[in-house]
This record gives structure tokens, C-alpha cells and sequence, in this order.
């Protein structure tokens, strides 16, 4: 026999003789709060993430253009902002190793938790957001559900390959509880709250356009 | 002293402009302190002591963990800072159970889901195998830690692998796989602070979340200076840190495959899910071409749905943060790149099989009631001398080896905290009691535990009879001289006072002013 039908027939021949029925999951969204924004930001706030404030007029991208102009290399997957490493030409993770700032838009984002998603369409390139020193996202306002249990309902970690929930920066206290942020992966998270398709450059639909996970993945473009 | 990444370019401008904010910096923003990872809700601070060793391995004889518990409280910096950290966990567990209305709803649930899984884990198993086939993972069964490690070696060798980065696992832990790798020459880089830690000296995990706790910062100091390089006199836990992250990051760029665990394994999608704060496991499973997750069979859980429940108990209960820094889904494999995943039974069908200990295959792993447990907090993890330690420890051990952890299950004071902490609502100190039962009539237990045991299981039957010998019990303490109390044949009164019998029992108390009418 092999390993596989010697486990499932030990488990069948070990199974509890008892009943024990599949319970209906709440969505526990009687008492949500006012703002999902300022719920959100909060959240993220005590995750150690950082959230730009953006400016009452002029260029909404402006904190973000000042976090990374001293920055050497700059790699976007996002319209908005145009870094100086392509991540279409990037063949292999490994030459985002030196990436001081990543840019990408989440696909939404939870207020209970403060966290991000980040899918495979986001990133363009997975390791972008881990081989960074420092993160950006953008997120549209719009795309914040309440809590973990609609997050769960959403398309993206239903269909796609890979999809990540970033609440704050990477964070170890391993040692005597000290926190420490940038343990292995991004030193800080930074989100700036921006409109899909409301900056002054063309989106041409960061999610949906990218040819080479959509190719190999048809089924991966979870729509909103 | 600072070795944060402030290299200046040319122009004299900053390589990473923003700086690692330095230790009280890191932990407060607006005056408040922050409040995520395994972050102590306080400073914690300790002496430099020479770290207690765990206990003594003397193959398949029973592991004396009073032995090795007495050497960790003969070090008190050590076990100062591990109560202190391990309590300071479970108050911030409370805090975050607090700001929950459906908390008890949701423990509700995580049980009943996962038993529900359990009893049809034949059919949930089968269900993920052809939806994860189906995404393009490459799914294999292993029924014990060899064949596991065997596998594992046979994917490796199949892509010429010779070096392997990985994030920590405790089913790795069980069977061995360190060890088995070293033995076929393949380097395996642990890649979370913690278990790169034990890693490095050559030592278990202690705990099941924060793998190092049980070491003071210049038991790491001296660690890295051995291993990294780093300056001995040096324990500033930035500077350790930082100077890990700098040496492991070559080693992550290089290494030929990647590895996780998995916290849950979801049937309806085919995916599976890691938990970590450092993210480390995206790192092990995003950059090498090759990403291997070793899985337990009892991580099941049947829709994706199911997880929003699992995902916001996990991390309050094992640390007090609202989630871990990166809940991460893999579903298949990235572009390019190959996903391979390994369900190992090692134990688990058999155990499934147990009346009376099934239950504890509900177990998520968050270690909280190693956090609230008075003996664990006090004896430090390794003191057990198994894969896992603590109140969980205690009903899973033996089940692995009835003989060398019969002594485990009488290291626990049979308080309930454990099960009332559990995120899965799994019976833990019950479990412990029949554990007891079960050694004695397995005749792994000594004579001199079997005959108090037996004692104790008399009087505990019969409600008269406990209640004179607690009075008899008072009477004597008060009374009795300190030789007869401070004896070696009572374990209850080594490095400790007894308490004060109380002037009156409880039930005599209750029975004056409360109970006239109940009884």
C-alpha cells in the first residue's frame, strides 16, 4: 500500500464515533466602527505600520516622493510612481536583494487588524515586498472591510497563487521581548491612503494587466 | 555600539534614510508603547548568569524534568526574566480577549470546526490533495518523521539543492529534520531570529512561538560572538539582531530551496496558510525557486471561511497582538517557481484513535498555555526534554514515547489555567490527570508516585473523607515540625515555603456563613 492510502485507512480505522456537525461562521459586523479609515488607520498604527497623512492640496503623492528621494534604489509596481529598477525586467528575486523602497498597492485592506493585502498581482514580483528595506502601499480608501471574516470573502484568497496579509513592518522581540522592527524582511510600512486611478498618470489597472502571472494563472484576477 | 545600516553613499547621504529607531524609540510612538509581535509590554531586564542547560537525554530512559526544572531555578536572572516575559504574554492574551464581545463565541467555534474536521479528516485530506493538485502543488504523504525526511531529501536532491533556508516548524522538530539534513550534507538555515538563535547554539526550541525565551540577551551575545563573529562584550539586542539579519541575508539570496510549515491547511481551496512576525517564511518560500511546506495531517480545516476564526485567535492568544505581522496563503506555486507539500501523519491517525486524548490533535500551536503554566514559566522548555513542552507537551509527548516522557504529564499542578487559555477549548489539564492514569496502568510510573496517586484518587472519590484529610492536613502543617514538612519525599517542599494552613477550611467556612440552606 502506499503511504498515502496506509495514512488514510489508519485515520478511517481511527476515526471518532461521534457527531460532530459543521458550525455556520458570523460575519460578527453588527457593531462596526464609524470610520472604517480612522478604525484602519488605528489598527495599523499599533502594528507598528505608519500612515501618511496626505497633504490638504497640491500633489497627493507628496509624502511618498519625499520618503524616497534620498533613496538609491527605488523599485515600483504601481502607474503612480516610477521608480529606478524596472520590476518587469526583473528575472529573478534576487536582484531586488539592494531595493531601498518598494512601492505597491494593496488590494484592500482590514480596519480590525490594520493590515494590507498584498497578492501576487500586486507585487508583480512576490519577494518585492520582503527583500525591501522599506514598503510603501498605496490604498485606496474605498477597499477597507471591517474585519477579518469579510476579508475572508474576497476574491483574492480564493483564486489566487499567493496572497499576503502585511500588518505593520517585519517585527521580531525574540530576544528578552525587545521589539525590533526589520527583523528579517521590511524595516517599515508606510500606507498612503490614494484613489484608484486618481493620480495624474493613466492606471492602466495595476491588478489585471500583468501578462505573466495572468497567462500562467487565468483564474488569479480576483475582481472586486 | 550601533550597527544599524547607516552606510553613507558618496554624497554623504543616508544608503537607507530611515534608520532603525533605537530600543524605547521602537517601542513608543505618541508617548504610548506599541503593542504587536512578541513585543514585552514592559522593559524586562537582566544580569549577565550563566544559561542553565536543559535536561539530560540518556536515550530511551524516562527524562527527569524535576532534575533539570531545579537547575533552571538555581539560575534566578533566568528564571526572573522567563516568568516575567512568559506572564507578561499571557496579561496581554487577557487584554486582547477583553476588547473581543465574541471571543468565547469564536473558542467556540475553533473547537467545534476543527472537531468537526477530525472526525472526517479522511475526507478533508482527500478534498485538499485534489484541489491542491489541481492549483499545480505537488502533493506527497508521509507516515513518519523518516519517511518525511526522506522525501524531503529525494525533492532537494531532484533539483540538486544543496542548501535549504527555512522558516521555524515544529513538525520539522519532530522528526528530526536538522539532524537527518546535516547527515546527507545539506546546509538548512533557520531564518527566524529565535530559531536561528538555538539553531546556532546547538539547542531545541523552548517554546513553540518565541523559540529563545528561555535565554537572556548575553546568552546571545555570546552565541553570535561564537558563531557570527559579533563582539563578546556586546548584548545590545539591536545590535543582535541587526548583525543576524546581516549575516543570514546572504545566505537567503543563495540558498537553492525554501521551507515552511504551515498553520492551517484549508480543503475547499487547496491552500495553506503561515503565520510569522519577521516574515521570514514569505522570504523562504519567495525567493528560491523551490518552496517545500512540511504539514501536519491535523491542520485541516474545511473552508476558507473558517480561517477569519482561526487567524484572530491565534495571535492573541499567543502573544496579544491582534495578528501576526504576515498571515501568508499559498495556493500554488509563483510563476516560474515549483510548490511541493508534504502531510505527515507521524503518530497523528494513531492518536486520533485515543478516547480519551484526541482532542489535543485541536492544538494550533499558540502556546499559551505554556504562558500561563506555573510549572513551565518556572522550569523553562527544555527542561521537558521533548519537541514539546508545557501543558501541551505534557498530553502529546507521551504519545510519542509512553516510557521516556512517563515523567512529563506529573510536571503540572493540575490548576485548569492551561484549558481555560485555550484558544481550541482542548481539556488540557484533564487530559494531564488521565495521562497519569494511563502511565500507571502502562506501568511507566514509579512506586512512590503510583501509591500517591492511588491515595489521592481515594480520597478525591469520596467528598467526606477529602474534606477530613484538608482539615487533618491544616491541623498538621500548623503543627508539625519543619523537618517532617522540608523533607526529600516531599517535592512540594523543596525550594519553597509551604503555605500557611488557613484557621478554617473552605468548606467549613462556607458551611457557617453561605451554605445553611444548600446543604
Amino acid at each position: 500500500m502506499s503511504s498515502r492510502d496506509d495514512i488514510l485507512a489508519s485515520i478511517r480505522a481511527n476515526l471518532p464515533r461521534v457527531d460532530r456537525p459543521l458550525p455556520s461562521v458570523p460575519l460578527f459586523d453588527d457593531d462596526p466602527p464609524a470610520s472604517l479609515l480612522s478604525a484602519f488607520k488605528d489598527s495599523l498604527h499599533r502594528m507598528g505600520g505608519v500612515f501618511l497623512d496626505p497633504p490638504h492640496s497640491g500633489d497627493v503623492l507628496a509624502p511618498v516622493r519625499e520618503k524616497i528621494a534620498a533613496a538609491k534604489v527605488v523599485c515600483s509596481s504601481v502607474p503612480e510612481i516610477t521608480g529606478n529598477r524596472d520590476i518587469a525586467a526583473i528575472s529573478r528575486p534576487q536582484e531586488l536583494a539592494d531595493v531601498d523602497f518598494a512601492i505597491v498597492r494593496a488590494s484592500f485592506a482590514v480596519a480590525e487588524t490594520g493590515s494590507v493585502l498584498l497578492s501576487e498581482a500586486d507585487l508583480k514580483v512576490n519577494a518585492l515586498a520582503y527583500l525591501a528595506q522599506h514598503l510603501i502601499v498605496l490604498l485606496d480608501p474605498a477597499d477597507i472591510v471591517v474585519n477579518l471574516h469579510h476579508a475572508y470573502r474576497r476574491p483574492e484568497l480564493r483564486n489566487g497563487h499567493y496572497a499576503c496579509f502585511h500588518s505593520g513592518p517585519s517585527a521580531t522581540a525574540d530576544i528578552e521581548g525587545v521589539l525590533i522592527h526589520g527583523a528579517q524582511g521590511v524595516r517599515s510600512l508606510s500606507v498612503l491612503a490614494i484613489a484608484r486611478g486618481a493620480n495624474p498618470l493613466p492606471d492602466t489597472g495595476s491588478r489585471h494587466h500583468d501578462q505573466r502571472f495572468g497567462a500562467a494563472h487565468p483564474h488569479s484576477e480576483g475582481g472586486v | 555600539m550601533s550597527t544599524h545600516p547607516e552606510q553613507s553613499n558618496d554624497d554623504g547621504s543616508k544608503l537607507h534614510p530611515e534608520p532603525v529607531a533605537h530600543d524605547d524609540d521602537a517601542m513608543l510612538r505618541d508617548g504610548r508603547r506599541l503593542d504587536h509581535a512578541e513585543a514585552a509590554s514592559k522593559p524586562l531586564r537582566s544580569r549577565p548568569e550563566e544559561q542553565p542547560r536543559g535536561a539530560k537525554i540518556r536515550g530511551n530512559r524516562p527524562v527527569d524534568q524535576v532534575e533539570a526544572a531545579a537547575r533552571f531555578i538555581a539560575a534566578p536572572e533566568h528564571e526572573k526574566m522567563h516568568d516575567e516575559r512568559l506572564w507578561d504574554l499571557r496579561q496581554k492574551r487577557d487584554q486582547e480577549m477583553h476588547g473581543i464581545p465574541e471571543w468565547e463565541e469564536l473558542r467556540t467555534l475553533a473547537s467545534a470546526i476543527k472537531e468537526h474536521t477530525l472526525t472526517h479528516l479522511d475526507e478533508y485530506l482527500e478534498q485538499f490533495e485534489a484541489n491542491a493538485r489541481s492549483n499545480g502543488i505537488h502533493v506527497h504523504w508521509a507516515r513518519d518523521a523518516a519517511e518525511h525526511n526522506r522525501i524531503v531529501h529525494g525533492i532537494l536532491s531532484d533539483h540538486g539543492a544543496k542548501s535549504l533556508i527555512k522558516s521555524k516548524s515544529m513538525l520539522t522538530e519532530e522528526c528530526g529534520f536538522r539532524p537527518y539534513m546535516a547527515s546527507v550534507g545539506i546546509e538548512v538555515i533557520e531564518t527566524d531570529l529565535g530559531e536561528r538563535i538555538q539553531q546556532l547554539d546547538n539547542e531545541n526550541p523552548s517554546h513553540v512561538v518565541v523559540p529563545a525565551v528561555h535565554k537572556l540577551r548575553t546568552d546571545v551575545a555570546e552565541v553570535f560572538a561564537r558563531t557570527l563573529g559579533t563582539d563578546p562584550g556586546n548584548s545590545d539586542v539591536h545590535y543582535l539582531a541587526e548583525a543576524q539579519r546581516e549575516a543570514n541575508r546572504p545566505l537567503i539570496l543563495a540558498a537553492d530551496a525554501g521551507m515552511t510549515g504551515a498553520n492551517f491547511v484549508v480543503a475547499e481551496t487547496g491552500s495553506f496558510v503561515v503565520c510569522t512576525n519577521e516574515g521570514n517564511a514569505d522570504l523562504s518560500a519567495n525567493v528560491p525557486k523551490l518552496h517545500i511546506a512540511s504539514i501536519g495531517i491535523e491542520k485541516l480545516i474545511p473552508r476558507l471561511g473558517d480561517l477569519a476564526v482561526f487567524i484572530r485567535l491565534l495571535s492573541r492568544s499567543a502573544l496579544g497582538s491582534p495578528i501576526t505581522q504576515y498571515t501568508s496563503h499559498f495556493r500554488g506555486p509563483r510563476a516560474g517557481g515549483e510548490l511541493h507539500v508534504v502531510l505527515v501523519d507521524n503518530g497523528r491517525s494513531e492518536r486520533l484513535g485515543m478516547a480519551e486524548f484526541w482532542t489535543s490533535l485541536k492544538c494550533i500551536r499558540c502556546g499559551a498555555c505554556m504562558n500561563t503554566c506555573p510549572v513551565y514559566r518556572r522550569s523553562g522548555g527544555l527542561s521537558y526534554g521533548a519537541t514539546y513542552s508545557g501543558p501541551i507537551g505534557l498530553i502529546i509527548d507521551p504519545t510519542f514515547n509512553a516510557r521516556k516522557y512517563s515523567n512529563l504529564p506529573f510536571a503540572s499542578t493540575l490548576n485548569g489555567s492551561c484549558s481555560n487559555v485555550c484558544p481550541v477549548k482542548i481539556n488540557i489539564h484533564e487530559q494531564i490527570y488521565a495521562w497519569r492514569r494511563e502511565l500507571v496502568n502502562q506501568h511507566e510510573v514509579p512506586l512512590a508516585k503510583k501509591i500517591a496517586m492511588k491515595a489521592a484518587g481515594a480520597l478525591l472519590s469520596r467528598p467526606a473523607a477529602y474534606r477530613a484529610a484538608i482539615a487533618a492536613a491544616h491541623v498538621a502543617l500548623a503543627h508539625l515540625p519543619r523537618f517532617v514538612i522540608y523533607n526529600r519525599l516531599n517535592a512540594w517542599g523543596k525550594h519553597r515555603e509551604v503555605p500557611h494552613p488557613p484557621k478554617q477550611t473552605f468548606h467549613s467556612w462556607y458551611k457557617a456563613n453561605r451554605g445553611g440552606n444548600h446543604e
